[in-house]
Formats: structure tokens, C-alpha cells, sequence
């Protein structure tokens, strides 16, 4: 709890906070919490889900069936922008759960950053971090699947010598072969890793921010100065939720349009 | 804060998320989108269709209307003609009618004017044949004879 790491002073406190619920070290080393709030998260997506399913009308569409349906049209615009009408099947509820997801995790992010940690502490549970995306293990995971996507619609629109003839001849054509090669392979690369660590960092970011306003009044005594720290702390963290909501859509929304980007242009016949 | 196996943890929940959104909201969401979208476009054009159809059977009406007054028209008109002609032949029988019965009563007269005639012709030799008679019993003079003769005139 924030109160218990005050005497261990700010630095202690973030580092409280940036320490994961885990079990196992190195390599096995597994998030709990980041596993169980995206979990807990994509739950809620596919509860709602269902209940929006099980009253479907065609005829007159209630209030979240409408919400879920403008949602729908604004991802398939996104793709139909960038595929025309051939997109593959998966690209639309692959764009789909990208934006609803990556939003919600992102979400948590705007939840008052010592609530949860202070009632899981109060359960008898250490450490928590709430924000999933602020773990770059699930910024990563996603990234690294649209990657394995991207490759697999390469090589199945190029087919396999289109792919390989892209790593040779692609930026500089065929007299700097070694060259081509470290520069498509850095391109290709490039892709995930910035698809990953954008949204990573932004979230990162955007927590340490949180945490640097709560330590504004971290371990104040009543006194004077709480009367100039305390309004300046609830007017910071108000200015900071403001301008964090968007952040966290505009994140979600990147994620989802480069995604759609990414395997759309791995769908482009080349001509090099 | 490193990378780990928390990555092919939550590589395996986004899998699975694509596969329950698709399943979930996605499929369903878009089918009954698509359905509308149909729908609508169905409706839409078979409003067309009857719009269509309705200038057309308007245009049929029409016609038909026009051809069914000349029609009754032309009906009229044959009426009119073969009533004029009915009158006419009614007209011209009555006349041949007419002129035949004057025929025969101008016969029947004639007829009697001849019948009569016959008559009095045998009267009159009957008369003639008395005369002569009356005449022979007596001394016949020629005052005798020319009031005989004038009294044969004057009952002529």
C-alpha cells in the first residue's frame, strides 16, 4: 500500500508499482496480474458480446446492439480503405478485438493508480499492475502475431520466391543484394518492434506520469503545504485523465489501423 | 519487466480473443448487417419495380379506356345507321304496301266498271229486245220509233 512504501520514499514507491504480481524468475517468469486483468478484460468483451447477441434485431436495434454495430462500420470502413474488397477473413475481427481490447486495458490506465493495488494489498497480495498494455510482454504478444500474419499473407499472395525476391532486390534493386537484404530485413523487423513499443511506452509513460502526480502528496503530514500540494495534485491528475483518454483511443486506434496497414500491404502484389 | 513467458501466455489469449470476438460479435453482427443491407436494398429496388409497373399499367388503362370509347363509338354510330335503315325499309314497305292495295282497289274497280258495263249491256239489248217487241204489237211509226229510240237513250 502507498501509505506502507512512504517511508521507503518515491523511488521505492514507483518501483512498487512497476513490480508485476509473478510467479517464477528469468525467462518463466509469469505475469498474474497482467494475465489475469486482460483476461478479466476480454471476458467482459465477450460477455457483453453475448448478451448484445442473444437480443439481435434486425428491425429495430436497441442501444448497445446500435453502439457495437457503429463500432463494427468504423472498423470495416478502416479495412475496406485499406483491402478494397478482398480482405481475408481474419483481418476483420482481428481489427475488431485490437481495438476493443487494446482500449479497454488501456482503460485501466485511468483507474485512480493506488485503488487497486491498495485493495488487492488489502486481500494480501503484494504487488499488482493493473494496466496490461503497460507490460511489454502483451504489447508484444499482439505485435508478434500480426507479424506472424503478415509474413504467412507474404508468402501466400507473393508465394514463397516472391517473398525471398522481395528480401533480395527490394529497396535498391538486383547490384546491392547484401545490402537489400539487411534493409528489408530491418524494415520487415521494424514493423512489429514500433507496432510493440508505441503502444508499450505510450502506456508506460502515461502510467509514470500518474505516479509522479500521486507523489505530490505521497506521505504528507497535515500541514500548510497540503493545502497548496493536494489542489495541485487533483488538478494535475484531472488534466492528465483528460488528456489520457485520448491517448489511450488513439493508441488503440493505431494499433488496430497500422495492423491493418501492415497485412494490407503485405497483400500488395510488387512489381521490384 | 522483461520479456518472458507471460508473451506466449498472452500470445495465446489474443488468439483466443480473435477467435471468441469473431465468434461472438463479429460473424454474427455483420451477417445480420449484411441481411439488412440486403433487405433494404431488395426493398428499395422492388419499389422501383413498382413504380415501374404502375406507370405501365396506367399507360395500359389509358389505352384501354381510349380504345373502349371508340369502341362504343363505332357502336353508336352502326346503331344509328341501322336504325336509319330499319325506318327506311319500313318506310319503303309501307309504300310498296300502299301502292299495291291502290293497285288492287283499282282493279276491283275497273272490274266493277266492267262488270257493271256487261250488265248494262245485256239490259240494254233486253231493253232493245222489249222495245222491238212493243214496237212490232203496235203500228211502228217513225214517231214511235224515235220516241222508242230516244226513250232507249235516255235509259242508257
Amino acid at each position: 500500500m502507498a501509505t506502507e512504501n512512504a517511508g521507503g520514499g518515491p523511488v521505492e514507491y514507483i518501483q512498487h508499482h512497476l513490480t508485476n504480481l509473478h510467479v517464477g524468475e528469468g525467462f518463466w517468469q509469469l505475469n498474474i496480474d497482467t494475465i489475469f486483468f486482460s483476461v478479466l478484460l476480454g471476458a467482459l468483451i465477450v460477455f457483453v458480446a453475448m448478451r448484445i447477441g442473444r437480443g439481435l434485431r434486425a428491425e429495430t436495434p436497441n442501444g448497445l446492439q446500435n453502439a457495437a454495430e457503429g463500432i463494427l462500420e468504423f472498423v470495416d470502413e478502416q479495412i475496406r480503405d485499406s483491402f478494397g474488397s478482398r480482405a481475408p477473413k481474419i483481418i476483420a475481427p482481428l481489427a475488431l478485438t485490437i481495438l476493443l481490447w487494446v482500449w479497454l486495458m488501456n482503460f485501466m490506465d485511468l483507474i485512480p493508480i493506488d485503488l487497486l493495488p491498495a485493495i488487492a494489498s488489502g486481500l494480501g497480495v503484494e504487488y499488482l499492475k493493473v494496466v496490461p498494455t503497460t507490460d511489454l510482454n502483451t504489447t508484444l504478444a499482439m505485435a508478434l502475431f500480426v507479424f506472424i500474419l503478415t509474413v504467412y499473407y507474404s508468402i501466400k499472395v507473393k508465394g514463397l520466391g516472391g517473398y525471398i525476391k522481395m528480401f533480395l532486390f527490394h529497396p535498391f534493386g538486383k547490384f546491392l543484394i547484401p545490402i537489400n537484404i539487411v534493409m528489408t530485413a530491418i524494415d520487415e523487423l521494424a514493423k512489429p518492434i514500433s507496432l510493440a513499443l508505441r503502444l508499450f511506452g505510450n502506456m508506460f509513460a502515461g502510467e509514470l506520469v500518474f505516479l509522479l502526480i500521486a507523489l505530490l502528496t505521497l506521505g504528507a503530514t497535515i500541514s500548510a503545504s497540503l493545502l497548496i500540494w493536494f489542489p495541485l495534485q487533483v488538478v494535475l491528475d484531472m488534466a492528465w485523465i483528460a488528456f489520457h483518454i485520448l491517448v489511450i483511443t488513439l493508441q488503440a486506434f493505431i494499433f488496430m489501423v497500422l495492423t491493418i496497414v501492415y497485412i494490407g500491404m503485405a497483400h500488395t502484389q510488387d512489381d521490384h | 519487466m522483461s520479456i518472458s513467458i507471460t508473451l506466449v501466455a498472452q500470445l495465446i489469449a489474443f488468439v483466443l480473443m480473435i477467435w471468441l470476438v469473431n465468434k461472438y460479435l463479429w460473424a454474427p453482427l455483420s451477417a445480420l448487417m449484411e441481411a439488412r443491407r440486403k433487405k433494404i436494398a431488395d426493398g428499395l429496388s422492388a419499389s422501383e419495380r413498382g413504380k415501374h409497373e404502375l406507370k405501365l399499367a396506367q399507360e395500359r388503362s389509358t389505352e384501354l379506356l381510349r380504345e373502349a370509347k371508340d369502341k362504343a363509338n363505332d357502336i353508336i354510330a352502326q346503331a344509328n345507321s341501322r336504325s336509319n335503315q330499319i325506318l327506311e325499309e319500313a318506310r319503303n314497305n309501307a309504300k310498296t304496301e300502299a301502292e299495291r292495295i291502290v293497285a288492287q282497289a283499282n282493279a276491283e274497280i275497273d272490274r266493277e266498271v266492267n262488270r257493271a258495263k256487261e250488265e248494262l249491256r245485256a239490259q240494254v239489248a233486253d231493253v232493245a229486245a222489249t222495245g222491238a217487241e212493243r214496237i212490232l204489237k203496235r203500228e211502228v211509226t217513225d214517231k214511235d220509233h224515235e220516241s222508242a229510240i230516244s226513250d232507249l237513250i235516255a235509259r242508257i
